[in-house]
Formats: C-alpha cells, structure tokens, sequence
C-alpha cells in the first residue's frame, strides 16, 4: 500500500478501525443449555443488508475459490444488498442446491470466509450467515420450482439419502431421469439427521430440502440396506437401473485400542447421537428410545462430532463435561463457532491429553479415566504437529461416562456384497476424480464413503460431480 | 408399512406373527434378524427371522413381551401395520455344512430362534438331536415344530412340569457324558443359558455356536452399541455376527451391557401398563 512510500509519517492517511460482522443472534448460553432448540437465531432482513453492504464486489472475488462448489457469493451478496432476495436464493442455488444447511454447518472460516478480501484487515463478510439468510427467506416465501427437462425413461439408484445421495438424485431428476433414493434408515439426510444435532441444524430444515426433492420427482425408499436386501449388481443386472450413485458416508465408528472401551456407559458418538438425534431420546420417555447420561462425562475427539457429543450433553443435564483432546487449541479441527458455542455453555477442555486406559466397577460401569499428557513435537504427514506423550505423567480423572469421537470409517457392507468394486487399504471406494465412476461401468460413488469423513459441501461437490458424470456417461459422451 | 397377516399367542407372554415383507422374505437366510419399529415414536428393536416364504413373500417373528416395545407389538393385531421393518441383517448362519451329529438347543423364546436354523440343519443332511427348554410347561414353545423335524426331541422345564426336570444343559450333560459324539452345539436363549452350555461344551472341544441378543439401534454397523468381545477382540453382533463361537465370548460382559438402560426399560414398561390400565 502507499502507506509504506510515505516518508512523513504526519501525512498518513486515517484508515478505518477493522470492522466485525453484524453480530448473530443468539439463544442466551444459560438458557440454550437446557434445550434442543437452534442455537443462532438467523439475521433479519436489515442485518442482512447492513451486513451485505460492506462487501467490496471484488474484481476478482477471492472468496468463491474458497468454496467447493463455487457458489456466486459475489453477485448473491449484491442481490442481498438491493433486498432481492429471492433471486439471491435462486444464485446460489445455481451451484449449492442445500444453501439453508450449508449457511449453517459449512466449516466457512477454512473456506469462502477465509479467501474474503475484505477479509485481510477485517473480519470476513459473513457469507455463511448471509447464505443462510438468503434461504430460509426463500424457504418462508414460497420459493419457486426450477425448470426440469422433459423424463428421458432411464433410472437411476442412489444409496443413501446424505449430502451426497441428496444432490446426485436433485441434480439428475432435473435433467429429466427417474431416480430412486435407497436409505436404510427410516429417515432421509444422513449425518445431517442423524449426527448434526437439532440445535444446530433443524431437522425442518433438511425435510424441506427432501420435500423439495419429492416434488421434482425423486423417489425415496426407506428400510433398505443395499447390499443386503438388493446387491449394487441387482440393481443393475434385474432391476433395470441404467446407473447407480453410492453416496454411503463413513459411518462406522472407530473406538481406540485401549482397555475398557466396551464398558457399558463408554458410547460411540455415533450411537450417542443417533439416540438422541434420530430416535429423539431427548423426549424419551414420550419417544421410547432411551439414552444414558452420567454426571461428569468425558468427550475423546476434537472435531465436530465431539463438539456435537458434548454439547448434547449439556443439554442433557450432565454437570460436568470435558473434552479430551491430544493436540493443542490451535489443531482443534472443529468449526470455530462451534468450539465458541461449546466454551460458552461450560464444556471445558483438557488438551494435549490422551486416555490410556477407561476404568470400571464391577458392573461394567465407568468410574475414572487415566490420562497422559502431550506435548508437540515435529509435524507429521498431515502437517500437523505429532502429539507425543510425556513419561510419568498419568493421571486419572473422575468421569463416569466417556464418549468416543475418534473418527468414523467407511461401511464396508456395500464393498463386501459388490464383487469388482476397487476400494482402498482404508476400505474407502476409488473413483475416477473428474467423473466419480469407481472400477465398475455404471457405478459411481461421492461423499464420505470416497474421502472419508470430511464436510457436507465436499459430499455434495462429489453427488454434483457424479451426476454430471452419469450424465455424460448415459449420453455416450 | 408392513402388514401383520396372522397373529398366535403361544403363551401368555410369547407371540407368534406373520408379517407381508416379500422383499426381505426373498432373500433372507436361516440365522439372520429384522429391525423393527412400531411406529413413529418408537425405538428401533431385533428380532430374528424365525420363518420365512418366498413365495408369499412373508416373515415369520416370534417375540416375548419383556418391556415396552415388545409388548407395543404384541398388542398389535391381525391387519395393523408395523411401521418400519429393515432386514434381512446379520450373517446368515453356516447350515449348508454336513456336520454330523447337531445338537439344537432353544432356551425359552430361543427355540423359535433355533428352529429355522435347526431345520436347515436337519435339511443339509445332518443328525439332529434337540433340546427345548423353560421354566415351566406352559412356557415350551415350538414342541410339535421342534418334533418333527429332529431325530431326537428332548424338552426340560425348571419346575419339571414336562420332560426332564431340570435345565437344557441337564440333558446335553448327560449326553456327552454318556459318550455320545457330538459335531456342533446350536444354542439360542438367555444368555446364563448360553454360557453355561459352553462351558459344559468346551471341556470336550465340540464346536458350539451361540446367537447373541446384543442392544442394538441400527443393526447396520453405525453404532457400536452392539459390540461384545469375541476372544478377546471387539466385535459388533449386528455385522460380524449374531452368530459367534461361543467358547470365546465374553458372557460376563455381554450381562453388564444388557444392563445399560435398565433405569429407563423400568419407566416404559410402567408407563406402558399404566396406559393399558394395569398396575406395573
Ligand atoms: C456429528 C457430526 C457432525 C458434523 N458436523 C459437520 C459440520 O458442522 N460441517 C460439515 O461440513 N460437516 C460436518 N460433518 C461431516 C458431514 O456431515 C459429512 O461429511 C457428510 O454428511 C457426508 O455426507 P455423505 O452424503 O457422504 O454421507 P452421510 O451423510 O453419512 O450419509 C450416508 C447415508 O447413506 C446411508 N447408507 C449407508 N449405507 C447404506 C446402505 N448399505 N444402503 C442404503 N443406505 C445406506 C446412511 O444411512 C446415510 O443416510 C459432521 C459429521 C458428524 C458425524
Ligand atoms: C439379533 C437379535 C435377535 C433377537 N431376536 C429376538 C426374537 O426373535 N424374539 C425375542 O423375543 N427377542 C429377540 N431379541 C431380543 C429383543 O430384541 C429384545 O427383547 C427387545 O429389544 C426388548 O425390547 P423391550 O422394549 O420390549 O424391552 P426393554 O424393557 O427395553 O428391555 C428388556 C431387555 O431387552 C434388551 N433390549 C432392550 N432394548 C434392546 C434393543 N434395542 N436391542 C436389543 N436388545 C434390547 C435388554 O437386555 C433389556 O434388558 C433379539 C435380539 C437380538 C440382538
Ligand atoms: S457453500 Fe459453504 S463454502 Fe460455499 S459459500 Fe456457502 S457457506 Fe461458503
Ligand atoms: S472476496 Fe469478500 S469482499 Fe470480495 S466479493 Fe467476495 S465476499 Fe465480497
Ligand atoms: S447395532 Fe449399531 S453397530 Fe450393531
């Protein structure tokens, strides 16, 4: 800048204090601890603008590199800030067909928010905030039906009704094919019904996006685990699917190879949440699923999920929760937010911390967890720095309860019933990068089940990415 | 939804439903389970497919009302609908096998669970010797069933109102100290059953299977709530199993974990009772 060239220090032009985002609304922590409603409250059609106004319209609008599907973040925020925001909806929706939950779980300060121009001296424009604004105002008002091709006669099979499964199906019904979603669950949207909680993510929201699909035409199958009721090769070879998508997710729990993991109040994530999410045991008994919270709990993970697990069980009623986390602060992979919202309704964290062993009584219930402290020492393969224990540093802590969010690993039931399909040493499936077909002609896959467990907007990147590849492929280009 | 075709009380607790599922019934093996759901407020539960026609395209459950969800079941009729019936899960049992002699033993409710895998057993050309087991005669399910399809029909009760009186394992006891050669124990019931059946099994080395009732939620292997440790290894029933030799499953454990919500079982059931006009 031309600060730097001015040698009179007296001539210095005023710049402006760095500004911050129109602030969200927010249920009160102490209040949000004690329910399962939504979290951020969502902007109003003036914080919306106030907040749309700042952006600069860059020449070269950095943020849309930043995000995996390229949303036109540029010209949505200049709908927004002229309040056509119907038309904002329709943009973004051009390439991101679930914009009310990418507005509200999208990871955005390691992408679009990240690249913001506006960003470098300030805090980014809130494009996640904006995006959310922008469809749930759509969603209130009615938003119109996009324009679908004529039916073309050709099926096409989705397995799982995920981010993934959800935009491969939106995508080719509106290019005109018949497509069948097969869940095995008795409800759509995968993580996003069953791992996200209500809190962050109403599950009105994903039925809406359903509903949307239902009326362009998708057809959805609950109860069906493909690969044991119907193989992938059935679905092709007797049933007449021209193509078939796996959009399974990476939804088999890892638990860590330390004594007392199969103590009975020692959970998966994954079971904790589906108790609670799916099967609503928050309400039990009025839902007859139950779920068990102790007093003191103790969270193994730093990612979403654990943020998720912890969170939930504030609101459960556990007095005290922890997080245990073998890294420091900074490699937290979690959404920021989200580690903010769990600080501020009283989870703590333990860092640099890993359990070595889970301890119970005799009826298998869990009364203390020992502990070793980290340090960092030099970056591994994934850049990160490698946690390393210290000597003598056990200790144990009073918990009563341990959640387990280390990590999830793909399904392997399609793999095992699929003969032919290639998968790698992780048991995910590879595919061809531009197209998403795996080894088998007509076969593709996208999401978690490819790249293991990353976001929704790269699931929904890989359905976008395979429906075009399907396409291609049924039109023998 | 899945229509309930025909309805059976066996006994006061135990009941018998046929139920229109052609897709599952189409492919589903000898040993594997369904999950089920009720409906929408319901909790996702296992039962084995204890029969099956493909050609009628229909399954066969046989459950006993141990709480709330069991006895929202039973209490449907004859044309209600179950709202949601996931299957066929698990790992179908190894029945094409010609072992030799197969000694299939049911405790309780265990017998409508042996009973299609002992048929296939007896189909495949093997001996079949049977033991049915309860605690009294009022509670032996699948006596004329269990008949005739075995070359040797046992039956025990503890009360010793019919057959042997005395447990399943008084009787398969009795046999292998009386130097009969067995090839495979088959054994389905309460899990002290299960165990102690191994236990006698094991000091002769007969291979024993055991079908174990894990808590489960999805049933697909997204859970973890059914792991059991199987020699010493962590596995989950639902997907690895829920057949597993039984000499080296940790029955101890597998007790503590079916323990885990009794707190809450107690509030359902109560709540169930009270709501059908019974004291708890
Ligand atoms: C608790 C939690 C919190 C998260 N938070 C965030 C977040 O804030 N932001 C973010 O970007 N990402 C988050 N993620 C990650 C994100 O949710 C996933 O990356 C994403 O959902 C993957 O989408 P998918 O479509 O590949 O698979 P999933 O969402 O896993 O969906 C797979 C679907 O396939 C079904 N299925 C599986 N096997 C079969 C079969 N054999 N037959 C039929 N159906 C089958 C499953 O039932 C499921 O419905 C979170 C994940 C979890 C678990
Ligand atoms: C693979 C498998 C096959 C089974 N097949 C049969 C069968 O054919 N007939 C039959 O009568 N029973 C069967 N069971 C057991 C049956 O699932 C339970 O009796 C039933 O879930 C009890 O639910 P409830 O609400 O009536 O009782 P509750 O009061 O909830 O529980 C009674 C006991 O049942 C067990 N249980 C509770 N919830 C579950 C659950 N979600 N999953 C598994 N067990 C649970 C617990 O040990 C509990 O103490 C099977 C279990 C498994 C794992
Ligand atoms: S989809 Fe996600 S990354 Fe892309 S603009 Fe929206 S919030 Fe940002
Ligand atoms: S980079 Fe930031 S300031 Fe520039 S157009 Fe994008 S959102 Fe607006
Ligand atoms: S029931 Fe969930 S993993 Fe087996």
């Amino acid at each position: 800048m031309s600060d730097r060239s001015n040698k009179a220090p007296a001539k210095k032009r005023e710049r402006k204090p760095p500004t911050k985002k129109v602030p969200m609304p927010e249920q009160d922590p102490l209040e949000r601890r004690k329910n399962f409603d939504e979290v951020a409250l969502g902007y109003d059609a003036e914080q919306a603008v106030a907040e749309a106004e700042k952006c600069l319209q860059c020449r070269n609008p950095k943020c849309i590199d930043g995000c995996p599907v390229e949303v036109n973040i540029k010209e949505f925020i200049e709908l927004v800030r002229v309040r056509r925001f119907m038309e904002a909806a329709l943009k973004i929706k051009e390439t991101n067909s679930l914009p009310a939950i990418c507005g509200r779980v999208c990871p955005q300060e390691t992408q679009c928010e990240q690249s913001c121009i506006y960003g470098i001296r300030n805090e980014p424009i809130a494009i996640g905030r904006l995006e959310r604004f922008v469809a749930d105002y759509a969603r209130a008002h009615d938003e119109p039906m996009p324009e679908i091709l004529d039916r073309i006669g050709r099926k096409i099979a989705v397995i799982g009704s995920g981010p993934a499964g959800l935009t491969c199906a939106g995508d080719l019904a509106r290019l005109g094919y018949d497509v069948t979603i097969f869940e095995a669950f008795h409800k759509p949207g995968g993580v996003l019904v069953y791992g996200i909680p209500e809190f962050r993510l109403p599950k009105d929201i994903v039925m809406a996006e359903v509903e949307y699909l239902e009326r362009l035409g998708v057809e959805i199958k609950y109860d069906y685990v493909i690969g044991k009721i119907r193989t992938v090769l059935e679905l092709i070879d007797e049933d007449g699917y021209d193509a078939v998508f796996l959009g399974t997710g990476a939804g088999a729990p890892n638990f860590m190879r330390i004594s007392g993991m199969n103590l009975v109040t020692v959970f998966s994530a994954n079971e904790f949440l589906t108790r609670v999410n799916l099967m609503k045991a928050y309400e039990f008994p009025e839902y007859d699923t139950p779920v068990r919270i102790g007093n003191s709990v103790a969270v193994i993970g730093g990612g979403n999920v654990a943020m998720d697990a912890a969170r939930t069980s504030v609101r459960l009623g556990a007095d005290e929760v922890t997080i245990i986390y073998r890294r420091s602060m900074e490699e937290l992979p979690a959404r920021l937010e989200e580690v903010h919202h769990a600080e501020e309704e009283g989870v703590h964290f333990r860092l640099l911390t890993s359990p070595t062993e889970v301890l119970g009584n005799e009826s298998g219930e869990v009364i203390g967890m020992q502990c070793i402290e980290m340090e960092l020492g030099e970056p591994d393969e994934s850049g990160r720095r490698r946690p390393i224990p210290i000597p003598d540093s056990e200790s144990t802590i009073n918990v009563d309860t341990v959640i387990v969010a280390i990590g999830n690993s793909p399904n392997p039931i399609i793999p095992q019933t699929t003969p032919g399909l290639d998968v790698t040493y992780w048991g995910t499936i590879i595919v061809n990068e531009e197209t998403g077909m795996t080894s088998l002609p007509g076969v593709f896959a996208g999401g978690d089940i490819v790249t293991g467990a990353a976001t929704v907007i790269s699931a929904m990147g890989a359905g976008k990415r395979a429906a075009r590849g399907i396409h291609k492929l049924l039109n023998g280009e | 939804m899945y229509e309930i075709l025909f309805k059976k009380i066996l006994n006061e607790n135990t009941k018998f439903m046929v139920v229109d599922a052609p897709e599952i019934a189409r492919v589903c093996k000898p040993g594997q389970f369904v999950v089920i759901r009720v409906n929408e407020t319901g909790e996702r539960i296992p039962l084995t497919i204890a029969d099956f026609d493909r050609e009628k395209g229909t399954i066969t459950i046989v459950f006993q009302e141990v709480g709330k969800s069991t006895k929202l079941l039973g209490s449907l009729e004859k044309g209600d609908k179950i709202l949601n019936f996931v299957g066929p899960l698990g790992k179908p049992t190894p029945t094409e096998k010609v072992y030799g002699t197969v000694v299939a033993v049911g405790g309780g409710c265990g017998t409508a669970i042996v009973y299609p895998v002992a048929r296939a057993f007896k189909e495949a050309g093997n001996h079949l010797i049977s033991i049915n087991g309860a605690r009294s005669m009022d509670l032996l399910i699948y006596r004329r069933e269990m008949e005739e399809i075995s070359d040797e029909t046992y039956e025990t009760t503890d009360d010793g109102s019919c057959g042997v009186h005395g447990f399943v394992t008084t009787v398969l006891g009795d046999l292998i100290s009386k130097g009969r050669k067995i090839d495979l124990v088959f054994a389905v019931g309460p899990v002290p059953m299960m165990k102690f059946v191994s236990k006698i099994t094991a000091a002769q080395e007969i291979p024993t299977l055991v079908s174990l009732n894990s808590i489960m939620v999805d049933g697909t292997g997204m859970c973890g709530a059914c792991r059991v440790n199987v020699g010493g290894q962590m596995k989950f029933s639902c997907v690895d199993g829920p057949e597993f030799d039984g000499h080296e499953v940790d029955y101890d454990e597998l007790m503590g974990r079916l323990n885990a919500y009794k707190e809450q079982e107690e509030i359902s059931d109560r709540l169930w009772n009270e709501s059908q006009g019974g004291a708890a």
